[in-house]
C-alpha cells in the first residue's frame, strides 16, 4: 500500500513538472504546479505508513498503554498538514500575480511578457 | 521539437532518480526513537488523545507559529497586490442579476449550521481528527457562500482584520505565558490537564487551536474577499 | 489481494489519468481546473487508506475545495485570455 502511494506520488510530481515546463498559458502552469504539490504530499505521507497498524488517535480501540505498538508514525502527518496549507497560500499568491500581469498586458501567454529577458 | 525532446530527457533523468529512491525503500518494522517518545508520553504528559494535534500545538509549536506567519503574509500581499487605486474605484460595475430565491433562503438556513460545524471541528481538535486548520477552512467556506449568494454586497475588511489580528496576538501571548508559568514556549500545562477524553482537558490545547482556527478562517476569507472585489477585465 | 490494496490500485490509476488530463493543452481551462480538483479529492481518499485522517480532512477541505474556488474566481475575471 505504501509502495503504491509512493509510486503514484512520484508520477504526479513528474506530470506536474512536465505541465509546468511545456505549457504557454500562465493559468495552466499554475494548475500543473498544484498537481505536483499534491504529489509531494502523497510521497511524504506514504513514508510514515507501517503495515498492520492504525491511525495515531488514542481511544477505546487503541488505549494509551499499548499505543507504541499499534500506531503509525505521527511526525510525517504533522509536517504534511503544514505543507498543504502553505501550498494553497502560494497558489493564491501566484493567481493574484497572474491577474495583475493580465491587467497590464492583456494576454496570459508567457511569451508576451518579455521585460525580464535580455 | 528539440525543446520537447530536451524536456522528456530531463524528466527521464529525474524519473530515474525517483526510481532509485523507490527501489531502495525499506519500510520500518517498529517506530523510530522520536515517534515512540511521542506515542508513549503524550497521554500522561499532555492529556491529549490526538497525537498529531499534540505534536503540532505543543511539541513542535514553533513550526505552527511560522506557518501562521506565512499565511498572514500571504493574505496581506494578496490584499496589497489586488488593491484598486482611487481612480478606478468609481467605475460602475456591470449589472448583475439578483440571486434566486433558492440561493438566498438556502444561505440563511445553512450559514449558522456551517459556522457551528466549523466551531465544533476546531474546538474538538484534541479528541478527534480535526483541528484549527480544517475548522478555519470550513469557516472560510461559509464566507464563500455569503459571497456567492450576494455578489453586489461590499464586505468591510475591518471586521476580518480585527478578528485576525486579535487571534494572532492572543496566540503569541499564550505562548509567552507558557514561558512564564510552565516549561517553555507554547507549553500547554498553564491550564490543568484534566481527565483524559473530556472536552475541557489537555490544558491549553483547545484554547490555542481555537485561536488558530479563527485566524486561519479570517485569513482565507480575506483572500476570497480581495479576489472577489477585483473587476472584470 | 485484499480489498484495500485493490482499492488503492484503482485510485492510483484514476489519479494518474486525471492528472494527465489536467496538464495537456488540448482541453479547455475549466476542465483542467476541475481535473486538478478531482486529483485532490481522490488523493484525500488515498490518505484515508494510508491511516492519516487529519491529513485527509485537510486535503479535502483546503487542497481540493479552496484551490478550485480560487482558480474559478480568477478564471471568471480573465475571460478573454483563456485561449492559448
Amino acid at each position: 500500500m505504501a509502495l503504491i502511494a509512493m509510486i503514484t506520488g512520484f508520477l504526479l510530481i513528474l506530470i506536474g513538472l512536465y505541465g509546468a515546463l511545456s505549457n504557454r498559458n500562465i493559468l495552466r502552469m499554475i494548475v500543473a504546479f498544484s498537481v505536483a504539490n499534491t504529489g509531494v504530499n502523497m510521497v511524504l505521507v506514504a513514508v510514515g505508513y507501517m503495515k498492520g497498524r492504525t491511525a495515531p488517535i488514542l481511544d477505546e480501540a487503541v488505549p494509551a498503554a499499548e499505543a507504541a505498538s499499534r500506531i503509525i508514525d505521527p511526525v510525517p502527518q504533522a509536517l504534511v498538514l503544514t505543507a498543504i496549507v502553505i501550498g494553497v497560500g502560494v497558489t493564491a499568491l501566484m493567481l493574484a500575480y497572474a491577474y495583475k500581469l493580465y491587467e497590464k498586458k492583456g494576454s496570459l501567454d508567457i511569451s508576451e511578457h518579455t521585460e525580464l529577458k535580455w | 521539437m528539440i525543446k520537447r525532446l530536451t524536456l522528456l530527457l530531463l524528466l527521464a533523468g529525474i524519473g530515474s532518480l525517483f526510481a532509485g529512491l523507490v527501489l531502495t525503500y525499506v519500510p520500518d518494522e517498529t517506530l523510530n526513537l522520536t515517534a515512540s517518545y511521542y506515542a508513549e508520553r503524550t497521554a500522561e504528559d499532555l492529556g491529549a488523545a490526538n497525537i498529531v494535534t499534540a505534536i503540532i500545538v505543543t511539541y513542535r509549536g514553533l513550526d505552527t507559529l511560522g506557518e501562521v506567519t506565512v499565511l498572514f503574509l500571504t493574505a496581506a500581499i494578496v490584499g496589497l497586490v489586488l488593491a484598486r487605486g482611487k481612480e478606478t474605484a468609481g467605475k460602475p460595475q456591470r449589472q448583475l442579476p439578483p440571486p434566486g430565491e433558492l440561493l438566498t433562503t438556502g444561505t440563511r438556513l445553512l450559514l449558522p449550521l456551517i459556522l457551528l460545524f466549523g466551531a465544533y471541528v476546531f474546538s474538538h481538535g484534541h479528541l478527534t481528527p480535526g483541528g484549527g486548520f480544517q475548522g478555519g477552512a470550513i469557516l472560510a467556506s461559509a464566507m464563500l457562500l455569503l459571497l456567492l449568494s450576494n455578489p453586489a454586497r461590499r464586505f468591510s475588511h475591518r471586521l476580518i482584520t480585527l478578528v485576525e489580528s486579535t487571534a494572532g496576538i492572543s496566540f503569541v501571548f499564550i505562548g509567552i505565558l507558557g514561558i512564564l508559568l510552565a516549561g517553555g514556549f507554547l507549553d500547554n500545562r498553564i491550564l490543568p490537564t484534566g481527565t483524559f477524553g473530556e472536552l475541557f482537558s489537555a490544558g491549553a490545547i483547545p484554547l490555542i487551536y481555537t485561536l488558530v482556527g479563527l485566524k486561519v478562517g479570517a485569513e482565507f476569507s480575506s483572500m476570497l474577499v480581495s479576489l472577489s472585489e477585483t473587476e472584470e477585465l | 489481494m485484499t480489498l484495500s490494496i485493490a482499492l488503492g490500485l484503482l485510485l492510483a490509476l484514476a489519479i494518474v489519468v486525471l492528472a494527465l488530463m489536467a496538464v495537456r493543452g488540448k482541453r479547455s481551462l475549466g476542465i483542467s481546473i476541475l481535473s486538478a480538483g478531482l486529483v485532490g479529492l481522490l488523493a484525500s481518499v488515498m490518505f484515508l487508506l494510508l491511516a492519516a485522517p487529519d491529513v485527509a480532512m485537510t486535503e479535502a477541505a483546503i487542497g481540493s475545495g479552496l484551490t478550485t474556488f480560487l482558480f474559478f474566481f480568477v478564471l471568471g475575471r480573465v475571460r478573454r485570455g483563456e485561449h492559448d
